[in-house]
């Protein structure tokens, strides 16, 4: 079975529907947008790369399971973003790296982690203890687990490139900010 | 009170409490009072677009952050002032060292100098220029502008200022 970033995301509503995610650049915040909007949600609409370093400080600072939902070609522009992940260690941060090996929201053009470079291999000699790389169909139970396990999990899901026509995101980005802000302050209450 | 500790001690006082930081020379004392101070996490970083990321995240998640760096890293974060910290409205104080003014022995170092207010400027940065040391005693003030204005605000501080003289 072959599953594109879109479908991935799709499988993984039921199990992240009530965390709080940070949500890469482009097309993965537009999809999950499209699929599932919740104050929990922060999109990002610019800043690509800093996904996971968002989501390390937000983990660092509470107590609430912060998944950072970042991509292949996102993290390959902030490489540096993994020595600080796996030397800080946050057991309530789980960064979840959709691989389809192309940059997507730019016209699917092909990134390095599609060919020699493997991620898992980077994250885990940048010092990320739990690094689980899977198939796309398997990502859902892989979240599953790392959530329930409560130790900082770098999980990093192959998948196939391509991409579904979604709408861009129109609402404003302190509103964005500002809901999700207030739903983390309450559920840290 | 050392001029490091002086400064720490008046970001502590407004409750910041996430410190990233990329080293400096001029800036040492201020980061090693930051790493022991039982108050402040500090997480340094690799490059300071990503120690941006770490504070918008750490203010999100209810911490008030700060960032230290040198201001020949000020091109690598524009976009990440742009489009995180000023779209986002998110407060940010930059304590940065100015590198390449008076006294400077390198002179590579005069180049990127020459750009530092120039883009503040063009980024609508407030920017605050610490030269002499009595110039410090606005710290507490412009850090209370900062998180009442939710922007980004630039502390520039330069080597006779690091000297005392």
């Amino acid at each position: 079975m072959t599953m594109i970033r879109s479908e991935v995301l799709k499988s993984l509503i039921p199990v992240i529907s009530d965390q709080f995610v940070v949500c890469n650049i482009g097309l993965p915040s537009q999809e999950l947008h499209l699929l599932d909007d919740q104050p929990t949600n922060f999109y990002m609409l610019g800043t690509m790369g800093l996904s996971s370093s968002i989501g390390l400080g937000l983990a660092l600072a509470q107590k609430q399971t912060i998944i950072a939902i970042d991509g292949d070609g996102s993290v390959l522009t902030n490489l540096g973003t993994l020595p600080t992940i796996g030397n800080n260690v946050a057991d309530n941060y789980i960064l979840l790296i959709i691989d389809n090996g192309s940059y997507g929201s730019t016209g699917d053009q092909p990134t390095y982690a599609g060919k020699k470079t493997s991620l898992t291999k980077v994250a885990e000699a940048c010092g990320c203890d739990n690094v689980i790389e899977c198939k796309a169909e398997d990502t859902a139970q892989v979240m599953k687990d790392a959530i329930a396990s409560k130790k900082m999990t770098v999980i990093v899901c192959k998948c196939e490139s391509g991409n579904i026509p979604v709408p861009n995101i129109t609402m404003d980005q302190v509103v964005i900010r500002d809901r999700f802000m207030k739903a983390l302050e309450a559920a840290n209450a | 009170m050392s001029i490091h500790k002086q400064i720490v001690t008046d970001m502590v006082n407004n409750n910041i409490e996430f410190i990233t930081t990329v080293p400096c020379k001029q800036l040492g004392g201020v980061i090693e009072e930051a790493e022991n101070h039982s108050s402040i996490m500090h997480v340094p970083c690799n490059k300071e677009d990503e120690g941006m990321g770490l504070c918008a995240g750490a203010f999100m998640g209810g911490k008030r952050s700060a960032i230290i760096m040198q201001n020949t890293a000020l091109g690598v974060t524009l976009n990440s002032l742009a489009t995180l910290i000023q779209f986002y409205h998110i407060p940010l104080p930059m304590l940065i060292s100015y590198r390449g003014e008076l006294g400077e022995p390198v002179a590579c170092q005069v180049e990127m100098a020459l750009h530092t207010k120039a883009l503040l400027n063009q980024m609508l940065i407030p920017t605050y220029h610490f030269h002499k040391r009595e110039d410090a005693a606005e710290l507490d003030k412009i850090l209370k502008y900062t998180f009442m204005c939710n922007k980004p605000v630039a502390i520039l501080t330069d080597a006779t200022f690091w000297k005392g003289e």
